[in-house]
């Protein structure tokens, strides 16, 4: 994407210097530079501005990613960073907040753990002043910006992709959903429940909350398949805690039998190297790198623009990529966390 | 005395076979040797740390540092074979931690005599932070081509019987042999039951007290490899999770009374057998996971009430340390 853009900015400046080499030519003597007028006040505006990150915690593909694709955008710019991990607590989370609130950064990037806990805060965030992008899980307030998956698009497309392979065989699904309390988990199983109002003949056999954890996804998986071996189709809703489910259709050999689909931040590991094994046989990315990148042009904008923060709101939803065999074995689908760091 | 100790484990036995019954009658595809297998597959892990919390536990102690137990070295494994080490040596390093982790807690409980539950808290806190904060890139460590032949320990069959299984009754068949079998674990039951007593009998109690948690932590560890192996990656994260009381249920429902001194590896088997029931048949029901939770805590009350009536509590069986 990134690619292209640049492709396109070269073709016009390319343009642009044979039309002006044309009109300059008789002139060449006297040839001054042309000053841009708004990159000075551009790199005015974001000199020295402090970005704060709050995420729901570190060290897991998706947060990792955006943090280093931000800082990979922004810190030439002289813009400053500042995170707060509050590892899964959500009280931390918002103890980090409303002191961040206080301290006044420029922007302020924020994880949601739920639609609830922060959204007062981020409102008074952005009266104090302070823009406010969300990122992948929305909060019940709408600030100047959300960058992320739409879950009730993943909830459809991956349930579409089972329906339709279940087509002409058992029509028995089993959903494995994350944990009870994670907007996502509900937003995707609401996509999801979309498309079974469309499609009476498929029986959902099982519908459990694994808590996002492999290990439980693997037991309930293995329960279910023993108990409905016909079963052809099983949503999942990440592909971290899908690895468990995928395992336990390996072990009952029946891959290839059962559509394993699922979503993810597209991390090769995670996401690629699995499809090409047959573990998924679909994995819908929100390709990390790509929402890093819109977030710090957002950002750019934000800062360059003026605009009095909460005066403009705008949803920036990730175009997916449904990663599946025909395109696991291209090296752009997917992107290295190590790469990303360097 | 074998009245009391008949008690707890009888009264657990009869909920699980209550409970099996009524499951096998309602639930179509509940009573055959598949689902059996499934059932057994899916706590063997669980029970594998329940042996590693009964050794502590008989010897008077607890040891909540076991979910970093599981969850760190295995995972230093993962990430030292996908950083390119060789599998035997990224094993071996994953070892050393484990006893490295016994010791320091068995050290502190032991010798500078801070009570096991705080002891064990903070080090299984720091142990995971330090995955977290210098080991890990991320916390799920994925598989990488150098660990092939290790997922045999968690996936596949044997003569029919899932690994996993079987590494839960190979670990059953160890403790029991240390536990019954050697001097060590016969001084452990003595420290369990009175620790005073057994230190003026001249039992060396602060040493075995250090075995105690490094045999614990290379328990969990190897409980870590079977869960890594089966499902193909460490997700570290787990030490978030809420496993160390499924662990703590485990014991304490089984039989092994916190106070120390009482109980074995039957107790464990018991009390895995009746969450993998309960937990299986809930499964098969897809009750949601409120009303499973909701179930679980009903039957660990039943448990709780019906054995204080049976066992009730005197000033002769109530101990110092109960809880």
């Amino acid at each position: 994407m990134g690619a292209m853009i640049k492709w396109k900015a070269a073709a016009f400046a390319a343009i642009g210097l044979a039309i002006g080499a044309t009109a300059a030519a008789p002139t060449r003597a006297d040839e001054k530079g042309l000053n841009e007028p708004f990159q000075g006040e551009f790199r005015k505006d974001l000199e020295g501005k402090t970005v704060a990150f709050v995420p729901v915690a570190m060290n897991f593909d998706l947060t990792e990613g955006w943090w280093a694709g931000l800082k990979k955008e922004l810190e030439p710019y002289g813009v400053k960073f500042e995170l707060r991990d509050p590892n899964w607590n959500t009280n931390a989370g918002a103890q980090a907040v409303t002191s961040l609130v206080s301290e006044k950064p420029a922007v302020m990037v924020i994880h949601n753990p739920d639609v609830q806990t922060y959204a007062k805060l981020l409102h008074r965030a952005e009266k104090e002043g302070i823009y406010v992008i969300q990122i992948n899980m929305g909060s019940a307030y709408r600030s100047s910006a959300f960058v992320g998956a739409n879950w009730i698009e993943i909830g459809e497309r991956d349930a579409n992709a089972v329906v339709d392979f279940c087509n002409g065989k058992s029509n028995k699904i089993a959903i494995m959903q994350g944990a009870l309390s994670a907007a996502a988990s509900a937003y995707t199983l609401r996509g999801v429940e979309n498309v079974l109002e469309k499609h009476p003949e498929i029986k959902v056999v099982s519908s459990q909350a694994a808590d996002w954890d492999a290990a439980k996804a693997k037991g309930i998986a293995q329960t279910v398949l023993k108990q409905n071996p016909d079963l052809c189709g099983i949503v999942g809703f990440w592909d971290g805690m899908d690895i468990g489910t995928a395992a336990a259709v390996k072990e009952a050999g029946l891959t290839g039998k059962v559509f394993v689909a699922t979503s993810g931040g597209g991390e090769r590991k995670g996401a690629c190297e699995q499809v090409k094994s047959g573990a998924f046989d679909l994995d819908l990315s929100y390709d990390v790198p790509t929402q890093a990148a819109s977030m710090a042009a957002l950002i750019k904008w934000l800062l360059s623009s003026g605009v009095k923060p909460g005066e403009i709101k705008g949803s920036s939803y990730t175009t997916l990529i449904p990663v599946t065999k025909a395109n696991a074995d291209i090296e752009t689908t997917c992107w290295n966390l190590s790469d990303l760091k360097k | 005395m074998a009245l009391r100790r008949f008690g707890q484990q009888g009264i657990v036995f009869a909920l699980f076979a209550v409970l099996f019954a009524l499951f096998s009658a309602a639930l179509p595809g509940f009573a055959t040797s598949q689902n059996m297998l499934t059932l057994l597959q899916n706590v063997a892990v669980l029970g594998i740390l329940g042996l590693a919390m009964a050794i502590v536990v008989i010897g008077r102690g607890i040891d909540i540092s076991l979910i970093a137990a599981l969850a760190v070295p295995p995972g230093l494994v993962l990430q030292m074979v996908q950083d390119g080490h060789s599998l035997a040596a990224s094993i071996i390093t994953a070892l050393a931690l484990s006893i490295v982790m016994g010791l320091v807690n068995g050290w502190l409980i032991a010798y500078a005599e801070v009570p096991s539950l705080f002891t064990t808290l903070a080090t299984g806190i720091l142990v995971a932070g330090l995955g977290q904060a210098t080991l890990f890139q991320v916390d799920v460590v994925q598989w990488s081509d150098g660990m092939k032949g290790f997922d045999k320990l968690g996936q596949g069959v044997v003569l029919g019987i899932p690994t996993p299984i079987i590494m839960f009754g190979l670990a059953c068949l160890v403790v029991t042999f240390i536990l019954r079998a050697t001097r060590w674990g016969a001084y452990i039951y003595a420290i369990g039951d009175n620790p005073n007593a057994a230190r003026v009998t001249g039992l060396p109690t602060r040493p075995i007290i250090v075995l105690q948690y490094v045999l614990a932590a290379l328990i969990g560890c190897f409980a870590g490899f079977v869960l890594a192996a089966s499902v193909n990656s460490m997700p570290t994260r787990i030490f978030n999770s809420t496993l160390i009381y499924d662990v703590i249920l485990v014991v304490v429902l089984g039989g092994i009374g916190l106070s120390g001194g009482r109980g074995g590896v039957m107790n464990v088997i018991i009390g895995t057998l009746l969450i993998g029931t309960m937990l299986n048949g809930m499964t098969i029901m897809d009750v949601s996971y409120s009303g499973q939770n909701l179930v679980k805590g009903v039957v660990l009350l039943i448990a709780v009430i019906t054995d204080s009536f049976v066992n009730p509590r005197n000033e002769e069986t109530a101990q110092q340390g109960d809880i």
